[in-house]
């Protein structure tokens, strides 16, 4: 054996471990992309033989520049996080919790001190491509431009058009408050280095035009897996869990893929298309939160043709079932108080019933006066961590249906943390397939996160 | 004239409301004495007075001089004229006062008011003199008829009888020879044991309309051709409108018209519905006023430097200041926060103007305020101002105001048509006339067992000095001091002071319980605290310091040993006493309460002793003693109105709660029978809950609660022995 | 044109059918007793029926009621239930103020329909949806309790 052989081994050892680690680095701390589940070829738009993906839909596609630019920003949701409750839209502003600190999103009104105003189409296109700030400073990515980063160039300036068109509103956002080291903004150069592909959409050759045109809504546009995949260590969005659901300031985003129990694998189209367009889906449930928030302000004024194209692609997304969550329940309560409600349950939770709830859910559960108020079938009843039912009852809802406003009252400021833990408690048990046992603490817990 | 029974769908019913037998339900027939029907008075009508008219057919009318919230001031106030002019009760026709000051005002407060639980205390006396004077005409009038001697005459059930000769002669066969008599001025009063009505639970003469939806309140008013508004005032207190866009508002169905005032935003529609979608759809921007950016700290910051001031005396006995520099100066300070009244009939008002008129209905308890602030707005004279007064879906001081009569006829004078504001639950709730925030500082010095030096300073709003100037007198606020001056405990020194200080941001006013819910609740939590320096028994401890009180001794007594004071409890319950003699009454309150390991209380039963002198109706005492404790359980657990930015942050009942059916407690009330003049009652039972509750948490678990609502945190976690 | 079945008459009402029950009774059809409180479901003052269950008319939209029968105070006495409710409240003397009271009573009525003789915890489960800012919870207690018995 030569000494050059014997270097050959090594090298080539040396060589084998790097590349497992590299392997394991990119497998584990890295991770998949979000569309590389569907495996396949992509291919550059202009090499895709079916219809553009990006763009608005071809009914639109005639509109100005504004208009166009409007659909894309609704798709894309930035009003929900540029703008605070009863705030002006876009003014920016809103906190976002985090267990870092707390961060406000940024006016993106064309004002010209406190909002965008002096941006040129580079300095948006770095922004939302690259997380860089027309300072240079990097941005955080609760801004969701690992998602964004996919947007076709066209699509952000028709975006920024928009955005440019609307009044000037002067607003500076409160200062960040994260403590050492979040605060070092650099820091997130590696993260974008490791998590950021700084890429286009690429339409993928072996998908027909609508999954395309799905996958483009829900990733470029949409960015569902921000709240709906679960995060690792370094707060990206591990996709080896793609849609499997995680829970985002206080609130659970359920599994959106295609189990049957315990994502949305059981939902037949209609069903689906119903919960995108209007938050709400007989014998599903409604929405609320944060995705009644994205139901009204952003999937609500979609086309049809688009919510079938984020159905089909939802369809293709792989089944990963949740197992704390049950299969629903969607048979209705007993209509008796006394009876239907499992033995143990603290009994608090069923006076409180009584008195603020009943009148409009019924001791069913199948609200006599809105579907939107019917719990029997929804998921967060049937979710033994009772967060979103205890979150709900916390903050309430409001959605603005095309009916007109639909109103659930926020209990939080009146009722005590035992008695939101005991209600939700109740709900949960009355209504649900499997019980729960929130605490008062974690009521607290989920205040504290407002 | 209008019958607000009548509704465009309906049929048109007139309606007189009849003891025992209801026919109907409506008291809104006005004063209809026309003037022809005057002239000629002495022959088809007998009135001797503004409360009793009766006709030929027999027909006796009671003027109610007070309004009816609920209280049963109705039944009570005829009870009392029917005992003086021994009518028969079960025929007596019932109507509401029209506004007059000069006939129908409040012998206490000089104008047309309700409230104070003060109906029966300051009428007792008017009202039997109009009765027995009355009486004593008809009995003067049959006399002469038969010439006999009118003191060989006797009355019963609306006929005069003379025994000795067997006649009788009905009062109707009697009005028209009442011509030229004059009424006595001071006719003899039966004595208390000829009673017949009073201290009787009669009926109440307003309730068989209200099971059957057939009563009218004033939302229920629905005069011809009534289009119907809801309203936005500005969110900030002193703010004002900016500006309006209604383009989306103008357009929606059922919407006519939107109605910009300086200070309000109202839109006008074919019915609430339409108007409230309009409201909604409406652009506001406002401009806020001096007040955009108060917060309750701001309140209680200012209120707690306040405290620290030097009042204006109320009230001193012996040497206070001598008597506190000796032994341990215990001292403690209560706070309490500002309340909405949250009557179950929102605010309304529904008004017809015309060119030369205005017609008002309403539900108010200062009728004759709410003709003049019309009068004020529109320039109408006092006579062109019709004022139906109707039944009031709760009242608790909040109609004391006219704001919502204000409103409504400004918005009336932009609108051709009768128009109905309806205020929605979130504007009654944040455009409310607030309790105010108080703070009570109190120190005490002990000897022997005994308070042998105390003193107490109030620190809140004067209402007295907006509401009835005149009242206000050298600083002090007679009502903010009630029950804190007049502190029932034999205490050797003492000083009680009173420092005005009003909120920023927020009107303040009456609410059920009024000054005393403040005075009652420090002294009776205090009291409790200096019980244990002393180390007795709270109960024994107030005892030995009632020499000078002995309804109060008694009711004490009564209290205690109806609750079973002394009897042991289990771990986590106590029992608390408090004690007040406000609005005239004597009351003693026990209450017994539960908390739980995670601080949330269950009140399991109040026992309340009750001296109210006379009793008119026995049934509505207790009555308004068990909704009155019910009240104020609702304000100890979870009344509480903050303010952020200037704004109010409750809206609806979600967030400004009540207690209820399942969390009300067990509770009794004890009559203690009494010949002394009757006392008020409609307040009491708020004002007692609160601090009996305190105490009885105290006992239950050792922590001292000195602000109100309970703040159930302070009492999670506690190990109680 | 909505057609309602109101206390056995048909009355057709030309309002939109989102509009709740609520307001069509009492803005157009003149029918007052049932009373505003809250206009969200939180006091129970609005309280109605449909086919005998109790329903908040301030958020039913009146286009989903359909053919089932609406029943409001002003109908309720021709109901045994009904009937028996109102004169224990007369006999008990439960009402102050009364303007919660048109509530109660429908949903007192609404207990009894589906549990002839309520114990506390059934009243509490059917009756905490009403408040009655005059407290007379205590009285309601007792005057159900004493319709339940009479016959
Ligand atoms: S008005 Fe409908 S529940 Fe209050
Ligand atoms: S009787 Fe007045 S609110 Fe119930």
């Amino acid at each position: 054996m030569t000494l050059s052989s014997n270097g050959m081994l090594i090298r080539t050892g040396i060589l084998a471990v790097i590349v497992i680690v590299v392997v394991a680095f990119f497998w584990f701390v890295v991770g998949p992309g979000p569309l590389d589940f569907a495996g396949g070829k992509t291919v550059a738009i202009a090499a895709y033989s079916g219809a553009n993906p990006t763009g608005v839909p071809v009914e639109f596609a005639k509109d100005d520049l504004v208009t166009r630019g409007r659909y894309l920003t609704q798709a894309a949701d930035c009003q929900a996080c540029h703008t605070t409750e009863g705030g002006l839209p876009f003014a920016g502003g809103r906190a976002f919790k985090t267990p870092f600190g707390t961060l406000y999103s940024p006016n993106i009104t064309p004002d010209r001190e406190t909002g965008i105003g002096t941006w040129t189409d580079a300095d948006l296109l770095q922004a939302i491509h690259q997380g860089i700030s027309r300072d240079g400073t990097r941005l955080y990515p609760a801004f969701p431009y690992a998602a964004y980063t996919y947007l076709a160039d066209a699509d952000v300036l028709a975006i920024k058009a928009y955005l440019f068109s609307l009044p000037a509103v002067h607003n500076a956002p409160p200062a960040n408050s994260l403590a050492f080291p979040y605060n070092q903004r650099w820091l997130m150069a590696i993260w974008s280095f490791l998590y950021n592909p700084d890429q286009r959409f690429q339409p993928n050759a072996e998908r027909s035009p609508e999954w395309n045109r799905g996958a483009y809504l829900a990733e470029a546009l949409g960015h569902c897996g921000d709240c709906h995949t679960p995060r690792n260590r370094l707060q990206a969005l591990d996709n080896h869990r793609k849609f499997a659901g995680t829970v985002v300031q206080g609130w659970r985003a359920y599994n959106i893929t295609g189990d049957q129990d315990t994502g949305v694998g059981a939902w037949n189209n209609a069903e689906l298309t119903s919960y995108l367009s209007t938050g709400h889906a007989t014998g599903r449930g409604t929405a609320s939160g944060p995705m009644a928030e994205a139901v009204d302000l952003s999937l609500a004024h979609l086309s049809a043709t688009d919510h079938a194209a984020i159905v089909a692609y939802l369809r293709s997304v792989p089944a990963i079932p949740s197992p704390d969550l049950p299969a629903p329940k969607a048979e209705p309560a007993p209509a008796a108080p006394k009876l239907g409600t499992p033995a143990g349950i603290d009994s608090r939770g069923q006076k409180l019933f009584a008195g603020a709830c009943a009148g409009c859910h019924d001791w069913t559960g199948v609200s006599p006066l809105s579907p939107l108020a019917t719990l029997t079938g929804g998921r967060a009843v049937n979710d033994p961590s009772a967060a979103n039912v205890a979150q709900i009852i916390l903050l309430g809802a409001l959605r603005q249906t095309i009916q007109g406003v639909s109103i659930m009252p926020a209990f939080g400021s009146a009722y005590s943390d035992v008695e939101i833990a005991a209600l939700a408690n109740y709900v949960v048990a009355r209504f649900g397939a499997k019980p729960s046992a929130i605490t008062a603490e974690e009521i607290a817990e989920l205040r504290r996160m407002q | 004239m209008f019958d607000a029974t009548a509704t465009r769908a309906g049929p048109t019913r007139r309606t007189f409301l009849k003891a025992g037998a209801a026919v109907g339900g409506a008291f809104l027939l006005g004063f209809h004495l026309p003037s022809a029907m005057a002239a000629n008075a002495e022959t088809t009508v007998f009135a001797p007075n503004a409360f009793i008219r009766i006709d030929r057919q027999g027909k006796v009318t009671l003027i109610m001089p007070q309004v009816e919230m609920g209280q049963g001031i109705y039944t009570t106030v005829a009870m009392i004229l029917a005992e003086e002019l021994d009518a028969a009760f079960d025929q007596v026709v019932l109507e509401a006062a029209p506004p007059n000051d000069a006939l129908y005002a409040n012998p206490t407060f000089r104008i047309q008011v309700t409230g104070n639980s003060n109906s029966v205390r300051a009428f007792w006396l008017p009202l039997r003199k109009a009765g027995a004077a009355a009486r004593a005409l008809l009995v003067e009038a049959s006399a002469r008829i038969w010439q006999v001697d009118p003191a060989t005459c006797r009355t019963d059930s609306g006929e005069v009888f003379h025994d000795a000769s067997g006649r009788k002669a009905s009062y109707a066969a009697l009005v028209e020879h009442t011509a030229g008599l004059t009424a006595p001025a001071d006719p003899p009063l039966k004595s208390t044991a000829n009673f017949k009505l009073i201290g009787q639970s009669l009926k109440r003469l307003d309730t068989p309309d209200k099971v059957n939806g057939k009563v009218i309140y004033g939302i229920d008013a629905m005069p011809p051709g009534v289009t119907f508004a809801t309203l936005a005032a500005c969110p900030v207190f002193g703010g004002k409108v900016g500006h309006v866009d209604d383009s989306k508002a103008k357009s929606l169905p059922g919407v006519r018209q939107i109605v910009v005032l300086d200070d309000l935003v109202a839109v006008v529609g074919d019915h609430m519905w339409a108007a409230r979608q309009g409201l909604e759809a409406l652009k506001i921007t406002w401009v806020e006023g001096p007040n955009a950016a108060v917060s309750s700290d701001d309140v209680w910051k200012q209120l707690r430097a306040a405290s620290e001031k030097e009042g204006v005396t109320a009230r001193s006995v012996g040497d206070a200041t001598g008597a506190l520099s000796k032994g341990e100066l215990i001292e403690a300070a209560y706070e309490l926060p500002f309340l909405a009244h949250a009557t179950m009939e929102p605010m309304n008002c529904t008004v017809h103007l015309t060119a030369d008129s205005c017609e008002i209905w309403v539900g108010s308890q200062v009728l004759s305020r709410a003709q003049a602030v019309a009068a004020k707005i529109t320039g109408l004279p006092l006579e062109k101002i019709t004022v139906h007064n109707l039944l009031i879906g709760g009242g608790f001081g909040r109609r004391l105001e006219v704001d919502h009569i204000d409103k409504a006829v400004r918005i009336a004078q932009q609108v051709a048509a009768p128009v109905k504001v309806v205020w929605t639950r979130e504007e009654d709730i944040r455009h409310d006339v607030y309790r105010p925030v108080y703070r009570d500082r109190l120190s005490a010095t002990l000897s022997g067992g005994r308070i042998v030096g105390w003193k107490h300073r109030i620190t809140g709003s004067s209402i007295i000095a907006r509401w009835l100037p005149p009242a206000f007198q050298k600083g002090i606020d007679i009502d903010a001091i009630d029950s804190a001056a007049d502190i029932p405990y034999d205490i050797p020194n003492l000083s009680v002071d009173y420092v005005r200080d009003e909120p920023p941001a927020m009107p303040t006013g009456f609410w059920r319980g009024v000054g005393p819910n403040n005075n009652v609740f420090a002294i009776e939590s205090f009291m409790d605290e200096l019980a244990r320096k002393a180390g007795k028994d709270p109960v024994a401890f107030r005892r030995d310091m009632l020499g000078k009180a002995p309804r109060l001794q008694a009711v004490l007594d009564l209290a205690a040993a109806k609750a079973g004071w002394g009897n042991p409890l289990p771990p986590r319950m106590g029992r608390g006493i408090a004690l007040q003699t406000s609005f005239g009454s004597y009351i003693a309150t026990v209450a017994e309460a539960e908390v739980d390991e995670a601080g949330e209380i269950r009140v399991r039963r109040i026992v309340s002793a009750v001296d109210t002198g006379i009793v008119v109706n026995p049934d509505t005492v207790v009555a308004q003693v068990q909704g009155g404790l019910i009240f104020g359980l609702t304000a100890a657990l979870y009344g509480e109105i903050t303010i952020d930015r200037g704004r109010v942050q409750q809206s609806n009942f979600h967030d400004y709660r009540m207690l209820r059916i399942d969390q009300t407690p067990a509770i009794e009330v004890h009559l203690i029978k009494s010949g002394e003049a009757p006392g008020g009652i409609g307040e009491t039972g708020t004002t007692a809950a609160p601090p009996a509750l305190g105490n009885a948490i105290f006992a239950a678990t050792g922590v001292r609660l000195r602000r109100l609502p309970i703040d159930r945190s302070l009492l999670a976690g506690r190990k109680v022995g | 044109m909505i057609n309602l079945r109101i206390n056995g008459d048909m009355r057709a009402v030309d309002v939109p059918g989102d509009m709740p029950l609520l307001w069509v009774l009492r803005d157009i059809l003149g029918l007052t007793g049932t009373k505003f409180g809250c206009g969200i479901a939180q006091c129970g003052a609005c309280t109605v029926h449909l086919d005998g269950i109790p329903v908040r008319s301030c958020l039913l939209p009146v286009g989903t009621i359909g053919e089932r029968a609406i029943t409001t105070i002003e109908g309720i006495a021709e109901t045994p239930n009904g009937a028996k409710i109102q004169k224990a409240w007369l006999d008990l003397e439960v009402i102050q103020c009364g303007y919660c009271q048109s509530g109660q009573i429908m949903s007192a009525t609404a207990l009894l329909n589906v549990t002839p003789n309520p114990d506390d915890a059934d009243i509490d489960a059917a009756m905490a949806g009403n408040i009655c800012r005059c407290g007379t919870y205590v009285r309601i207690r007792e005057a159900i309790k004493q319709a339940a018995k009479s016959v």
